[in-house]
Parts: structure tokens; sequence; C-alpha cells
């Protein structure tokens, strides 16, 4: 791999620098402000690249590894590095920055340099956390991550954004606080920060189980699992489009690489044992996110409970603890930032007009905004996983790998495809049919910079669901690794047979 | 046989180019490239019969589509003698349909999203029939199931057409959930999903047993049930047949193309194609033949009293594939399919009369606001009477031949199959004659019984539209020639007896049947004889004596209420499913569990946040900066430990 440029401390650093680049702007360059961030994202995902066309598949290792001493007194190193289940996240990072971009264009109105300062901050710590290798680092990037979050829900949100911000706040502080004691007893324990290294040990089983709860604390609130959801509506809806989206398409996703990348590998007997509760907090989450969404009357809301199901079909794949529902799960990953990204994005462009999240005061929007009607109908299929599009790819393997895990677990899992279909299409049917609201009879259609995003986002939605090889073949060889890990060597077709013949 | 891939890819190409092009350039004149591909799309398949009467049948695969572990499933594709009878079927029906809305759809402003939709269903619904694998089956499935949802709820202005294509989808995803474990069941057993394998290796797994909830289930039986779930959502059988007579709220075009003739029928082509699996099990079979039988006169009863002239021949379509269903539980899998193909010819051509006689009409659909119309649509006329003698199963119609093919085989089916013949042969077909011939009494002949002003409008549709007509008539006459039974050609001296059944019989089997020439004969005439009581009386009661059916539906006033509300399905999933989890929802899930049980006594949330809000309420920036102290903190506490170990 000869590229020229160390890629991974680019598309970490970049958007740092442009964001402390554009703080020497004046304060009237509003438009400086916001060509000088869309460069520097787009720049980015260019110079990120290469993790997509150089990457190699046939490895498990660590690729685009860079290693240098940093605290050498206390080990702790400068350490990042990308495999097949974190690479394709970076990539989506750096798309979803340009995207949010893009549509904040014209609905953020105040302190506009100090957002998109934010905003790039906010990429840079995100690639940050996928790509450390160190404990050190990646405490730090996570951490990091959540100071400018939350300054885009306090300062640019609705009216109720600073209990949001707040709740927010105090949620992922609690969850991480359990993590920072977790991450010391490892390195007491370990005598190191590096991840990779820890991932070889071989703890106690009980010792195992207090650090897996640990770790749980802090990404099953991120992620988030059922009963710990509750800040995800609050803040979702509170915050500005751009908000919405980077927590939906990249934020809420940190939590379930959590369990990926430490849970799994650092307390395999653990995660092992505590599969049954696992799959049932999942598939609670896939049934009660889902049935909530009827009860919703606000769209972001709507989208934002939709997200709890979905992320239950995540945790449900991860812990499968098989390949399919495993890939399921990290390809539902990216479905899910694309199609509820997308989604946000949408709900951004008519909020923009009409100031206004409650679905009662849509209706009929098909006939005053055709196009948009189109994009929101392609990215409502997607979600509730119409086969040819992203979503069902990711959706079937879950439920499939969970139907080999535990049968009762696929079935309940799949009543979710029913649920899903319910809410959606009553939602869409609300804004979009009917006849046309009052409210909404002279807004203005979708002008291209806004078409843009969706556009490229429906790119993939096709790409993923018609061939989605392309990205699933980066996960084969570090999902294998992994499970090999986890399951000592139990051989998947041993897993199927016994999934088949162990009955219920 | 390469070609064979232009049949789905022209549609295809259509509909993204009215999609893409249709609202600011081709316009009005959008029928052209999505007629143009169905055109193509139907001599493709025409050349592709050929090959396959030639005996050339073909099972590739185009790419890989879905890897993981060992789980894998390609986009391939199937064709055989099945494929390509629902090939020329969905083709042609396809294109007299085209054809048709140009006429019938002329002044709508959707005219381009029309054609596009109705590209992308010839689309789906191709992909549908050429699957080699269950993955794709899937695929056409859901697509079908959403281009219908999209034509139902065509008119979105209009809250019923909204509501009826959200419902339709909704009520068929209960059908895909039991589909969609059905076919991960089947990559579980027989670990691969394409048609070929899994057929051979179905015959090994055939005393496999499975526990379930302790109890021990016949793995076939599941699978098979599972699979027909979808079948029975698809197919709008009891009991998730609701969806269907709404979904009329759609373009008529629509209603003959998808809810009668191609995508309903998907159900019995599902059943058909994986007939290796559903032989194997008599359970599933039985289950499969009662439940066509149920449908066929539940439907057919409900067809007596309704006055909505479209409503009136879905619940036909309803019952009528319940007769396919009650061929495929009787394991007479082609004669099913023979009924498939000759229903697409009549019951495609009954809607568009149904459209012709809207459009005469300005959009009326009560038949009772009808009456005396053959004088001013003698084209319409004509050739509904055909379809009406053919669903009647009048000789030497289409329908005749594959309605008696049908009852023939489940009078033969054993126990369950007698029963089966008494209620969907005998009773079913009683009033299958019955509901068909009010329809035409009431439309077509009499006085008029409408406004002054429509019967001012009333006119014969243009050419457009009475040519399909004209084409669909010759098919509901002629379709059923190519299964003459053999008692039938023994006597006439036609060759070839039944070459349907021979045709189909390397991929669909044919039971052999050894009861007499006699038997045969005496079912025959009773059934021909039971359609035409059924005709009889409905000309007594619509023509002769207009008042007995008033004076019945007052005398029977509870039945026919009943009847009438459709035996109340509606409302009573309404009240069991619908409205329970909306409560459910609100109540339970958002009112307590989320707003009082977490947010309150798990988390205890809110009165946090007020507290903290109101200490940092006057200096905002201050939880920001005590939370950069926490994590300075937090970074500082590992360090110190991080020190003191290394020190050690």
């Amino acid at each position: 791999m000869e590229i020229g440029y160390p890629v991974l401390s680019t598309v970490i650093f970049l958007p740092v620098f442009g964001g402390l680049l554009m703080l020497l702007i004046g304060r009237n360059q509003e438009s400086v402000v916001k060509w000088t961030a869309l460069f520097f994202s787009t720049l980015t995902l260019v110079l990120s690249l290469p993790l997509f066309t150089e990457f190699d598949k046939t490895t498990y290792l660590m690729q685009f590894v860079e290693r240098k001493s940093w605290i050498p007194d206390w080990g702790v190193e400068y350490y990042v590095g990308v495999d097949g289940i974190s690479v394709l996240f970076v990539l989506l990072s750096a798309l979803i920055t340009i995207l949010c971009v893009l549509i904040s264009w014209n609905s953020i109105k105040i302190k506009v340099k100090e957002f998109y300062v934010s905003l790039l901050l906010i990429e840079g710590a995100m690639i940050g956390v996928f790509c450390s290798l160190d404990f050190f680092l990646f405490y730090i990037f996570w951490e990091a991550m959540l100071i400018p979050m939350y300054l885009i829900i306090g300062v640019w949100g609705g009216p109720r954004r600073v209990y949001a911000a707040i709740k927010f706040f105090l949620f992922t502080l609690v969850g991480s606080i359990f993590m920072l004691i977790g991450i010391i007893v490892l390195y007491l324990k370990g005598g190191t920060f590096n991840i990779l290294e820890l991932s070889q040990m071989a703890l106690p089983f009980n010792l195992q189980m207090w650090l897996f709860w640990a770790f749980f604390a802090a990404f099953a609130v991120k992620v988030p699992m059922f009963p710990l959801h509750t800040w995800l509506p609050d803040a979702h809806t509170e915050a500005p489009t751009a908000g919405s989206v980077i927590l939906a398409a990249i934020l809420i996703k940190m939590g379930a690489y959590g369990f990926l990348r430490f849970s799994l590998p650092l307390f395999p007997d653990a995660s092992t044992a505590m599969t049954p509760v696992m799959l049932g907090l999942s598939v609670v989450a896939i049934i009660y996110g889902g049935l909530v969404c009827f009860a919703q009357t606000d769209l972001k809301r709507l989208i934002a409970y939709s997200s709890v199901s979905h992320m239950g079909f995540v945790t449900l794949g991860i812990f499968t603890l098989n390949s399919q529902g495993m890939e399921g799960g990290i390809l539902y990953m990216i479905n899910h930032g694309i199609i509820t990204g997308a989604l946000f994005l949408c709900v951004g462009i008519v909020y923009d007009r009409t100031h206004s999240r409650e679905i009662v005061d849509y209706g009929g929007l098909a006939s005053v905004m055709p196009v948009y009607a189109g994009f929101f109908m392609l990215f409502t299929l997607a979600s509730i996983g119409l086969p040819g599009l992203n979503g069902f790819i990711s959706e079937f393997l879950v439920i499939l790998g969970g139907f080999k895990a535990k049968k009762l677990v696929g079935v309940l899992a799949a009543t979710g495809i029913i649920i899903g279909a319910g809410y959606m299409l009553w939602l869409y049917q609300r804004v979009f049919f009917n006849e046309v609201n009052e409210n909404i009879a002279r807004i203005e259609p979708m002008g291209l910079r806004e078409a843009l995003p969706l556009l490229s986002l429906s790119v993939f939605v096709f790409w993923i669901g018609i061939y989605p090889d392309t990205f699933l073949s980066f996960m084969h060889v570090s999902v294998n690794h992994l499970l090999e890990r986890v399951n000592y060597g139990v051989s998947d077709t041993m897993m199927a047979i016994k999934g088949l013949t162990g009955g219920y | 046989m390469q070609y064979y891939l232009l049949i789905p890819l022209m549609p295809l190409g259509a509909f993204f180019f009215n999609l893409i092009l249709g609202k600011k350039i081709v316009r009005r004149q959008a029928h052209w490239p999505s007629t143009l591909a169905v055109a193509g799309s139907l001599v493709v398949s025409v050349m592709v019969l050929l090959d396959v009467l030639s005996g050339k049948t073909l099972n590739e695969d185009l790419y890989v589509w879905i890897v993981s572990g060992n789980f894998k499933v390609s986009i391939g594709f199937l064709i055989d003698q099945l494929t390509v009878v629902m090939l020329i079927v969905v083709t042609s029906v396809s294109f007299l349909v085209h054809v048709y809305s140009i006429g019938y759809m002329q002044e709508d402003p959707g005219y381009y999203r029309f054609y596009a939709y109705l590209s992308l269903f010839t689309f789906s619904m191709l992909m549908l029939v050429t699957a080699n694998n269950f993955l794709q089956l899937y695929f056409g499935w859901e697509a079908v199931g959403l281009c219908s949802y999209l034509l139902i709820g065509f008119w979105y202005e209009k809250k019923s057409a909204s509501n009826a294509g959200k419902k339709a989808f909704i009520v068929n995803r209960f059908g895909d959930f039991g589909f969609g474990l059905g076919v991960i069941m089947v990559f579980l057993t027989f670990g691969t999903l394409a048609y070929i394998p899994v057929f051979e290796g179905a015959g090994s797994m055939a005393a496999q047993s499975i526990n379930i909830l302790g109890m021990q289930v016949d793995l076939i039986t599941l699978i098979a049930l599972l699979l027909f779930c979808g079948a029975v959502g698809k197919s709008a059988q009891v009991p998730l047949h609701v969806w269907l007579p709404d979904a009329m709220e759609g373009p008529t075009p629509v209603s003959a193309l998808i809810h009668a003739a191609t995508m309903v029928t998907a159900g019995v082509f599902m059943v058909a194609r994986l007939n290796p699996i559903f032989s194997l099990s008599p359970v599933a079979m039985d289950v499969v033949a009662v439940v066509g039988a149920v449908t066929a006169l539940f439907a057919a009863t409900i067809a007596l009293v309704q006055n909505d002239i479209k409503r009136v021949i879905a619940y036909s379509t309803i019952s009528q594939l319940g007769y396919m269903f009650i061929a495929c539980g009787v394991g007479a899998y082609g004669a099913g399919v023979f009924h498939l193909y000759t229903h697409a010819f009549f019951k495609a051509l009954l809607f568009l009369c149904a459209g012709s006689v809207m459009h005469a009409m300005g959009g009326e659909v009560n038949m009772q606001k009808m009456g005396g119309l053959r004088k001013y649509m003698p084209v319409t006329y004509a050739t509904m009477l055909l379809a009406s003698l053919s669903i009647s199963g009048i000789p030497p119609f289409a329908g005749f031949f594959s309605k008696d093919e049908i009852l023939w085989m489940a009078y033969n089916g054993g126990s369950v199959g007698r029963i089966v013949w008494a209620l969907g042969g005998t009773l079913a077909a009683l009033l299958t004659a019955f509901y068909s011939f009010r329809l035409i009494y009431l439309t077509f002949h009499g006085e008029f019984r409408g406004t002054e002003e429509q019967k001012h409008h009333l006119h014969e549709s243009p050419g457009t539209m009475t040519i399909p007509l004209i084409i669909l008539g010759i098919g509901a006459v002629a379709a059923g020639w190519i299964g003459i039974p053999p008692i039938i050609s023994s006597i006439t001296g036609v060759e070839h007896a039944n070459w349907f059944a021979e045709f189909m019989k390397p991929v669909l089997g044919h039971p052999e049947i050894e009861a007499p020439h006699s038997t045969e004969a005496m079912v025959m005439t009773f059934s021909v004889a039971i359609a035409v009581v059924g005709i009889a009386v409905a000309w007594l009661f619509y023509i002769k004596r207009r008042e007995m059916p008033v004076s019945l539906a007052r005398r029977y006033g509870l039945i026919y209420k009943l009847l009438y509300n459709k035996y109340y399905v509606d409302e009573i999933y309404n009240l069991i499913v619908v409205r329970p989890t909306m409560l459910f929802s609100r109540y339970v899930l958002v009112g307590l569990t989320d707003g009082v049980i977490i947010e309150g006594i798990v988390n205890g949330v809110p009165a946090l946040i007020n507290w903290f809000g109101a200490k940092v309420r006057r200096l905002q920036t201050g939880l920001l900066q005590s939370y950069g102290t926490m994590m300075a903190l937090g970074l500082f506490l590992i360090l110190a430990i991080a020190f003191i170990v290394v020190s050690k």
C-alpha cells in the first residue's frame, strides 16, 4: 500500500485542523465559513477513499496502521488502524459530515461559525473513535466527541434544547464513568492500553462479567438499548437537522461498535454467557421501539423511536454470535446510518419551510413536493426492508442469524417487519397523502442543494440492496476472526447444526 | 436463450425512463416507452415459449447476491414449462392493459406516474416468476406488493385510496412474516435457497421433525405451512382476504392486471412452483385445499349481495383463487395453473369491461343505478357476457375446462377432496353463476336507472379500450381449448387430450385417476347443470320478477346484513388488532412505561435534569466547563493509575 500520506491521521486531523482554521475567519463572513467547511469535509472524504479502494479484504489484521510512542512512561501510544469492522464507519462518517454541511447551509442562522467548527470537530473525533487501537487515545476521542455534540443540541436546537442537551450529557456521562473504571481495571490487569494486546488476554470469568457490565453501561446508553433509550427521542427531536443526522448515522453506532470491538473480544466468556440477556433486550427494543412509534405525533420523535427499534436489530445481530447475524448487524449499522440519516435530512428540508414537526400540520405533501415525496418514499421503503433496497439485506441476515441462534428470537424479531411497515406507511400516508393541508399548500419545492445529499444516499440504498457484496466482503474475514475468538473455534456449520436440532 | 434477460429488463428500463423524464418531457406520451417495453417482453416470451416447446429449459445464476458465512444466494433464473406459461400470461395481459389504459387514463394528471408504476409492476412480476431461488421469489413478491400499494393508492388525495393501499401492504406483511420465516427454515434445513437442490433434497427430509414448544412438529409440514402463509396473504385467502376488495380503490386497469389476472395469482404460482415440498406433507396439502374451499365459498356468498360492480368482481376473484388452491391441495397443480391461466383472461376482461362501464357512467360503480346499458355499449356487453359465461363454467368457454378439471380432481382427491368438491364444486359454482349473471342483468338489461345527465353521456368506449376487450374476449372463449379433458376428446376425436396437463407434467406432475368415464361424465354434467341453474335463478330474480330479491332480503334480513357487511371481518380485525395496538402503544408503552416507569423510577431523570438545569441556568457554559473538568479528571485518573503501575 503506497499511498503517500498517513491516511488515518489525515482523515482524523484534517477536519480538526479545518475547524481550528475557521476560528480565524471573521464573524461576518458566513459564506466563507460555509465554503471552508464544505472544502474540508469534502477533502476529508476524498483523502479517505484509499480506505475503500486499497483495503485488503483477505486479512483480519489491522491495516493503515500508524503507531507512535506518545507517553512512553505510561505505555500510552498513538496507535490507529482499521479492520473490516471499522473501516466502513470511517467512510460513512466522512460522507455524512459533508451532507450535514450542505443541509445546514440556510437553516443555521445564529453563530454560524461556531456551528461549523463544532461539526468538523465532531467528525475528527468520531473517526478517531473508530480508528483508535489504544484505550487512552480511544477514551480521549470518545469523550471529545461529546462536547461539540452537546453544543450542537444545546445551542442550535429546538425549544426544549437545554433539557435535551443536559439529558444527553448526563446519560452519556454516567455510562462513560463506568467504562472509565473498566478501562482502569483492564490497565491494572494487563499493564497496557493496547486494545489488541488486551483482546488476547484470558481474564477470569467473574472479572469478565464485572467488566462486561461496566462497558455495557457506556455502550448500551449510546446504542441506545432498552431501557436506557429515553434520552434519544429528546435529543433527536430537539437537535438541529445536522445534529439528528450525526446522532442517527454515526454517534449511536459507537455503542454497537463498542460491543464488537471491546466487549466481545475482551470478555468472550461473559459475552457468550450474557447472550440470552442481550438477545432479550434487543427483541424488546425491536418490538417496543416499533409499537411506540404508533403513538407519536412528532415527525422526528417517530423516526427517533424507530431508531430504537432498528438498533435492536443491530444488537440482536451482534449477539447472535454467528456470521450472518454479525455481518447483518454491521451492515445494518451502515444501512441505518444511510436510511435514518436520509429520513432526518428529509424532515429537516420541510422543517426549514414550515417550522413544524407535528405530523398533523402536514398532509398531501406529495402533490406539493413530488420529487421530495419520491425520495422520502424510497427511504421509507428501505427502512421497512423492501428487497432490492439496502435495508432488506441486513434485516434478513439479522433475522436469519437470530433464528439460527434461537428460534424464538428470530420469530419475535420478524414481527418487527410487520410493525415497521405499519408505522412507516402510516406516517407516510399522514404526511404525503390525503388532501393537501392548507399550511403547506404553497411551500417551495426542493432545491438542488437539498436534493444532492438525498440523491447521494439513494445511490447507496440501491447499491447495497442490489450488490451488497461490495460492502459485505469487507467484513467476512474480520468477523470470522472475531467469531473464532468468541466461540473458541466453534465452526459455523457446527452452530447451524446446533441451531437446527437444538429445538426451541 | 440468453435473450430471456430482456424480458424483465425492458419494463425496468421503461420504469426509470418514465420516472425520470415522465413529468417534464414525456408527459402525454408516457404510454409509449412502457407499452413498447411490455410488447417487447411479450415477443421475447413467445420466443422463450418456442424454445421450451422444443424441449429446452434453463437454470442459471447471474451473479451472487448475498454471501455471509455459509449463507449464499444468487440472482438467477429458472425457465421451464411453468415459468413460460406465467411469462405469457403476465406479458400478454399486461400488454393489453397498457393499451387499454391509454384510453382509460387519458385525462389523468398522473399519466406518466401510472405508466411508470405499471412498468415497475411488470418487471417485478416477471422477476417473481423467473426466479430460481426462494429469496429472489421473495424479492419479486415484495416488489409486486409495493406496486400494488402504489397503484391502489394512485389517487392518493382520496383518503379511502391511501387507506386501501396501506391496508394491502400491511395485511400482506402478516402473510410475509410467515413466508420469510419459511424461507429461513428452508435455508437452515437444506443449506441453500436455490430451488433445484432444495427440491432434490426434500425427499430425504420427509420424516424429520422439529421440537416447537415441546411438541414434535413435522419439519416439511412446518416449512410448507409457513410458506403458505405468504400465499394466503398475496392471493387474498381467508383470513387475510380483507385487503383485496378495498384494493378496488385503484384505477380499474390496475384491478384487472394486478388484483385479478397476475399478482394475486402469485400465491398459486408459489405453491405450484414449490410442489415438491408441498407434496411431501399431506397435512399441508389438506390445509391448502380446505383454505381454498372455504375461501371459494365464503367470498362467493359475499359477492351475492354487493352492489359495487368492482367489488362483486373482486370477491369473485377471491373465490376463484380459492378454486386454484383446491386444485393444488389435491395435488393437481397443473389444474390449478390451468385455471390461473384461463382466469387471467376472463377475469381481466370482466374488470376491463367494468372499467368501460364506469367510463361511460362517469365513474359510477353502483349497479343499482345502471341498467339497460347493452343498447349503448354493445362491444362491452358482448365481451362481458362471454367472460361471465366463461367464469360460470359453461362449455365450451375457457373457464369450463379449467374448472371442470379442478372439480374432477377434487372429486377424486380422497375424503378431504370430496368435501372440498361439495363445497367448492357444487355450492360455490352455483353461487358464481348466480352473481355473475346478476351483474350482467343489473348492468346491461332492464331500464336505465341512473340520472338523466348520465344517460345523456352514455357511449361505447374508444378503440384503444374496446380492442383489448375483444382480444381478451377471444381468450375467454378459446383459452381453455388447450386443455380438453380426455372424455371429450375421445368423443370428438380431437388429438392431444389435455395437452396443457401433459405439457406441465415434467414440472408439476399429474395425478393418475382410475375412475371410469361414466363417473367423469356425471360429475361434469352435474357442474354444468348447476351453473345453468345459477344463471336461471339470476334471470328469475333480476329480469322476470324483480321484486323477489328485495322481499328475500327483507325476509332474511339478518343474513342479508351479514353478507352485505362481509361478515364484519374488517370490524372484527379493527376491534381485536388495530385498536388494541394503538391503545397499548399510547397508554401502556408511551404513557406508562416510557413516561412513568423508565423516566421516573429507573432513571429519575426529569427531576435530576430540572435540578441540574436550575443550577446551571444562569451560566450555561458552566456545564461545559464542568464536563471538561470531568473529562480531564478522568484522563488524569487513568494517567495517575498508569503511573503508579509503571513506577512499581
